[in-house]
């Protein structure tokens, strides 16, 4: 356990802005692609989706760190993560959505309907294992978690104002449906490289 | 002649990634070298070969209502019996592949033919449809990363392409490239097949794997959505 990342606070606000911006989960590691595509098409749909998964993304974390340090680690089970990771997720999953079911209606008549979806979004999987891989302490952990949901926020959000454009246009007939979606996808992902270096030189 | 058509199928008809539109993550991400595509791509192939005989052979035995949580825990075990052996036999592609070799556990072309194939058909048959649809995503994948490797990097299986080693359009290999090429390689599926090929044109909800067992889909707005 010692060989973990520490981070200092600014160290953390680094971490922070990179996963938003610069390591951006949907535009530059192509995780959770299918919620990307497929819910983009209005805002509300796009802001509840993000939300929830967001929520996920910090409880999954919190609860899978522990699980491998405390639990797969001591008893030399490091091999069992993908099978105990992706259960703890859907477990977690179907269990939040019970809770919110019983406690909150309205919250869950606002989320409920994203809430099955994520347990397959390779972006929730995706992040638990990076932070494990990357050999983030619990701390950064939970900030990685967090600066990846927010960016899967800031995708969905920005691709569905783009998307909402460009329904009014002339598409070519081989182009339209889901190829158009990915070009423009592509011009997004650009606009995102811009981030790069302002992330980099800002805290230096 | 039934037993080749439905091994075919996968290859070029329903091929998952270009008409089905499933497993769209690790065919963006990893074809940016046609050597990680091929690696990719067999190893999936032999986790969906395995998990679609062991969910057929299994389908009688595993109740209806907990059938999904069934499934991510076989596709899960294959995943890391695969993970485990590419560890050991080739460590390059285990770097190379990273997250995404686990990542093969979420990937909607096994649970989606888990679902839509292997728990209605005999074991034979879902073996076939197996290797068919793995051989699908392999062929999509190497000619994908072919595209992108060649004009991005200037080579292709290790080898230098002479005029492009000197003249690579570097973005191909970055993000963008992936989405732009595979936004054109499914154009032109639409433009060969006159649209007949792709009949789900909305990317929605309904044409999620986990739609049938997704009981949300019926109260929510998300089905109506895309039937729109």
């Amino acid at each position: 356990m010692e060989d973990l990342i520490h981070l200092d606070f600014k160290g953390l606000v680094v971490l922070l802005m990179s996963a938003v911006f610069v390591n951006n989960y949907v535009l530059q590691k192509f995780l959770g692609i299918c919620p990307f595509l497929g819910v983009s098409k209005k805002l509300d749909q796009a802001t509840g989706m993000s939300i929830a998964v967001i929520f996920v993304m910090l409880l999954a974390t919190a609860v899978t760190w522990p699980i491998q340090y405390y639990l797969l680690d001591p008893n030399d089970l490091g091999y069992m993560q993908t099978i105990v990771f992706i259960l703890v997720i859907a477990a977690l999953v179907q269990l939040v959505e019970i809770i919110l079911k019983k406690y909150i209606p309205s919250l869950h008549s606002a989320l409920g309907v994203y809430l099955p979806l994520i347990t397959t979004n390779c972006a929730v999987l995706g992040v638990t294992i990076l932070n494990i891989s990357t050999k983030y302490d619990f701390v950064s952990s939970m900030v990685n978690s967090l600066g990846s949901g927010l960016g899967f926020f800031l995708a969905m959000v920005l691709f569905s104002g783009v998307r909402s454009r460009m329904e009014g246009g002339e598409t070519p007939e081989a182009f339209k449906g889901l190829p158009i979606t990915l070009v423009a996808a592509s011009i997004v992902s650009v606009s995102f490289f811009g981030f790069a270096g302002v992330i980099e030189n800002l805290f230096k | 002649m039934k037993k080749l058509k439905l091994l075919l199928n996968g290859l070029l008809k329903e091929n998952p990634v270009l008409v089905l539109v499933l497993g769209t993550c690790p065919t963006l991400a990893i074809s940016t070298q046609a050597s990680n595509a091929i690696g990719m791509g067999l190893a999936a192939t032999v986790v969906l070969l395995g998990s679609n005989i062991a969910i057929s052979a299994l389908r009688n035995i595993i109740p209806d209502k907990v059938r999904i949580p069934c499934y991510i825990v076989l596709i899960a075990g294959f995943v890391t019996v695969v993970q485990m052996l590419v560890k050991a036999f080739a460590p390059a592609l285990n770097e190379s592949l990273g997250i995404f070799l686990p990542l093969i556990v979420v990937n909607c072309i096994i649970l989606g033919r888990a679902e839509m194939f292997a728990n209605k058909n005999t074991v034979l048959d879902s073996a076939l449809d197996g290797i068919g649809m793995g051989l699908g995503f392999t062929l999509t994948l190497f000619v994908m990363a072919t595209i992108r490797e060649i004009l991005g990097s200037g080579t292709w299986l290790g080898m230098e392409i002479p005029v492009l080693i000197d003249n690579n359009i570097s973005i191909m290999t970055l993000a963008p490239g992936g989405f732009f090429v595979f936004g054109c390689m499914i154009a032109l599926v639409n433009k060969l097949s006159k649209g007949k090929a792709i009949n789900k044109t909305e990317f929605g909800c309904m044409g999620c794997p986990s739609a049938a067992a997704c009981g949300k889909l019926k109260q929510a707005d998300c089905g109506k959505e895309s039937e729109a």
